[in-house]
């Protein structure tokens, strides 16, 4: 339960391990009875309309179990007096490993991105089998972008954000309000004719939800941007709840708690995919197939996420990344260098919030129906989570922890033989929040970098080098 | 007059409990500088666990005198309470201090979430009712259509709440751990060399902390006769509210502010719309934060490099 750490020299003669490991775990594993037993031990059940209680023994007797075996183990192995503390410092061979095959993994990410779709299509055999796939892909890919566009201002400028769902909130409404507002359809349906908006409502609120979720940001930003690292999450957190409370009382707006349906779909730049004349498969000679939406749908999401990534990059070399990053190693030492830091504040906070309304767009005209229940705090913490768990700042490990996170689980769920362990009403989804809470306590105590922690420094003298994540310390200040 | 004197009492009841969850978030922001924010989830489980000590109690031990079974879970839930936050300390927070600024931050927030799930996980995500405990009540004024009542149940937990925080103050004040308590507070490093054991003073203003959610915890079960293991979630952001808009740091803050906040979030609801009660408690949280970060009875923060 507790980190040890080594704390003396190992003596010369072995001290003595079993005796004070097995005393060690006893008392972790009566502590994690004390944790578990009410809430493990007992099950609160409704039965006959009262409240009463069933009992887990084995189950609690299973946890415990584990705590102490598990404590005991390590006493003797890992956390043992006898063992000679490791004296190799430098990047781990996990980092070492990271910078070894760096250079290839980017492209070969990048080209299977690509290629997905196809992958898909011919391993599977067939358009239709291999929607789950590309849904999955779809899925991935948003929150790879979510996760991209939250790096900016948690990763680069160190600005926690609590709240980023608000802004994914007003990219998608943005998109849900505009496109089936009647007076506008009635407008561009005179000048342009009857279908116009229909067809082309997505690309022109595309750029527009950017823009909105971008000024968003600065609307919110600019009053908490003064505030320090904890209250400035706190006061977004607020703003984030303030919003989506506001979208399901304001019922004459946004429909309230029903949400808005039968969203425009997506088109391809203009050409509908549906079965007419006109439509995508008649004009390119396919035979029509729905999958052909979803396939496109998938580019467009690709092509979005390698926008964010693109920017950022590119962000980084200019005069404003420079200083995000440097307000985020110290910002007393930023104002004294001349920084204007609320300016370089909001421009991270309006950048990364104009990648979240880009991805509510998205969202919106993949599911053709929002609803505040899709903007709660859960998604703020997901997006956070990824982010923190790929190693803030790092763009492929925020990819790789959303692909881990979003698609391991997912792919958990049709895996027959757990269900066999685990009963037949396992769900793995279940447990998704579960561990994302886990998983980022666990990689705050023994990985804060990240999983993947060695950085490309943007500024070099002479030769690029590899950072390892430990020498730099981020966010004092 | 009469609708207003009820939701005075209303909301002095809410900001009962609100302060008792508020103090957990002020001393451990006085005492580490961090928000705990798996604070509110821990008082979500201090109810859970008064829930099934409820339970047991009643029905499996068959305990019918409604006053001692109150006394047994609310003790029982202190303990457990406690040692929940002892180890979360132990485990989530005592490691990272000393790393960087935003570390505490995010281990609290995926404790929070933690939390939340396991409770979901092991306990089900419905509601779960318990039939109403205490529902005798006092009628003080009656006007023929209106009566203003004063519920047994609701002075239990001004009395109880009163009560503690008496004792309170007086552990803060007057005795040994107060006072290291005080020290910590003032200058870590200069307590440590003056012999104070700094951990576990931290320990124990967490022990604290958590005994006082797990009071509100028991308290709120009995007020409202539902537990849910969402229901961490919004009162805790209101206990911080509460906490900040008092002052944070300051423990007479902290009450007053819960007390504020209460009252507050009951006349808006009765005089305005109830559907933006959450909202109107969020935005007196950005408020403060943004026009008076020092809240009504706190020091002024001194920017240090």
């Amino acid at each position: 339960m507790a980190v040890q750490t080594a704390e003396t020299a190992p003596p010369a003669a072995a001290i003595p391990v079993l005796g004070p490991a097995f005393k060690d775990a006893l008392i972790a594993g009566l502590i994690a009875l004390g944790l578990f037993g009410p809430l493990i031990g007992f099950e609160t059940v409704i039965i006959d309309g009262a409240l009463g209680l069933a009992y887990r023994p084995s189950l609690l007797a299973i946890m415990v179990g584990i705590i102490f075996f598990g404590r005991l183990l390590l006493n003797l192995t890992l956390w043992s007096p006898n063992r000679k503390p490791s004296t190799h410092t430098g990047p781990t061979l996990f980092d070492r490993a990271g910078t070894f095959i760096g250079p290839g993994v980017k492209p070969a990410l990048l080209a299977f991105a690509v290629l997905f779709p196809a992958i898909a299509i011919f391993s599977l055999g067939g358009l239709n089998e291999s929607r789950y796939l590309i849904d999955l892909g779809i899925l991935i890919l948003t929150y790879v972008m979510l996760g991209w566009g939250l790096n900016i201002v948690v990763g680069l400028a160190g600005l926690l954000d609590l709240g980023y769902v608000a802004f994914y909130a007003v990219g998608a409404y943005t998109y849900a309000l505009l496109a089936t507002s009647a007076p506008i359809n009635d407008f561009f349906a005179g000048l342009f004719g009857a279908t116009f908006w229909a067809n082309w409502a997505f690309w022109i609120c595309l750029p527009m939800a950017g823009i909105f979720a971008g000024v968003w940001g600065m609307i919110l930003g600019f009053p908490v941007l003064r505030l320090r690292g904890d209250y400035l999450a706190i006061v977004t957190l607020a703003f984030g709840e303030i919003i989506r409370l506001v979208l399901i009382n304001w019922v004459d707006f946004t429909n309230g708690g029903a949400g808005i349906a039968s969203i425009p779909r997506a088109t391809f730049f203009g050409i509908p995919f549906n079965a007419g004349p006109d439509g995508f498969a008649a004009l390119f000679g396919l035979p029509f197939s729905p999958m052909h939406r979803i396939v496109f749908l998938y580019f467009v999401i690709l092509a979005l996420a390698l926008l964010t990534a693109f920017v950022t990059v590119r962000l980084r070399r200019l005069p404003v990344g420079r200083a995000w990053e440097a307000l985020r190693e110290d910002e007393i030492a930023c104002r004294s260098l001349g920084i204007n830091t609320t300016t370089t504040k909001l421009s991270a906070f309006a950048t990364g919030a104009m990648f979240g309304g880009f991805a509510g767009c998205f969202f919106a005209v993949r599911a053709g129906f929002v609803s505040p229940e899709s903007f709660t705090f859960d998604v703020s913490a997901m997006i956070l989570a990824i982010v923190v768990l790929g190693g803030m700042g790092s763009q492929i490990g925020v990819a790789v922890a959303a692909a881990v996170m979003m698609g391991g689980m997912e792919m958990l769920r049709n895996l027959g033989f757990l269900t066999q362990i685990f009963g037949n009403d396992f769900d793995p989804s279940l447990y998704r929040m579960l561990i994302f809470g886990f998983a980022m306590v666990a990689i705050m105590v023994w990985k804060p970098r990240g999983l993947v922690s060695t950085r490309d420094p943007t500024i070099f003298l002479k030769e690029r080098k590899a950072v390892s994540g430990d020498l730099v310390k981020e966010g004092h200040g | 007059m009469e609708i207003f004197v009820q939701q005075l009492i209303n909301g002095l009841t809410l900001g009962s409990i609100y302060g008792l969850i508020a103090i957990g978030y002020t001393m451990v922001f006085g005492i580490i500088g961090m928000v705990n924010f798996a604070h509110g989830d821990v008082f979500m489980v201090s109810a859970f666990i008064a829930l099934i000590c409820f339970l047991l109690v009643t029905t499996v031990m068959g305990i019918t005198s409604i006053f001692l079974a109150l006394a047994i879970v609310l003790v029982v839930a202190m303990v457990f309470t406690s040692l929940l936050n002892w180890a979360i300390e132990r485990v989530a927070y005592r490691p990272l201090r000393g790393s960087f600024r935003l570390a505490p931050m995010i281990s609290a927030i995926g404790m929070s979430i933690f939390l939340a799930n396991f409770v979901q996980v092991t306990q089900g995500p419905r509601n779960k009712p318990i039939p109403p405990m205490i529902t005798d009540v006092i009628v003080l004024m009656d006007n023929g259509s209106y009566q203003v009542t004063l519920a047994w149940k609701q002075v239990i937990i001004m009395v109880i709440t009163a009560a503690l925080l008496g004792g309170f103050w007086y552990l803060v004040q007057k005795t040994s751990l107060g006072r290291a308590q005080r020290a910590c507070e003032q200058d870590r490093k200069m307590a440590a060399l003056l012999g104070i054991n700094v951990d576990h003073t931290i320990s124990l203003t967490f022990v604290i902390g958590a005994a006082l959610a797990a009071v509100a915890g028991t308290l709120y079960l009995m007020y409202y006769g539902v537990a849910n293991f969402a229901d961490g979630f919004v009162p805790g952001v209101k206990a911080f509210t509460a906490a900040v808009l008092g002052g944070i740091g300051s423990l007479p803050g902290a009450v007053l502010g819960g007390l504020l906040i209460g009252l507050i979030e009951t006349f808006w609801s009765a005089y305005f719309s109830i559907e933006y009660k959450d909202v109107a408690a969020f935005s007196i949280l950005a408020i403060t934060l943004i026009f008076m970060p020092q809240g009504l009875l706190g020091r002024p923060e001194v920017e240090k490099v």
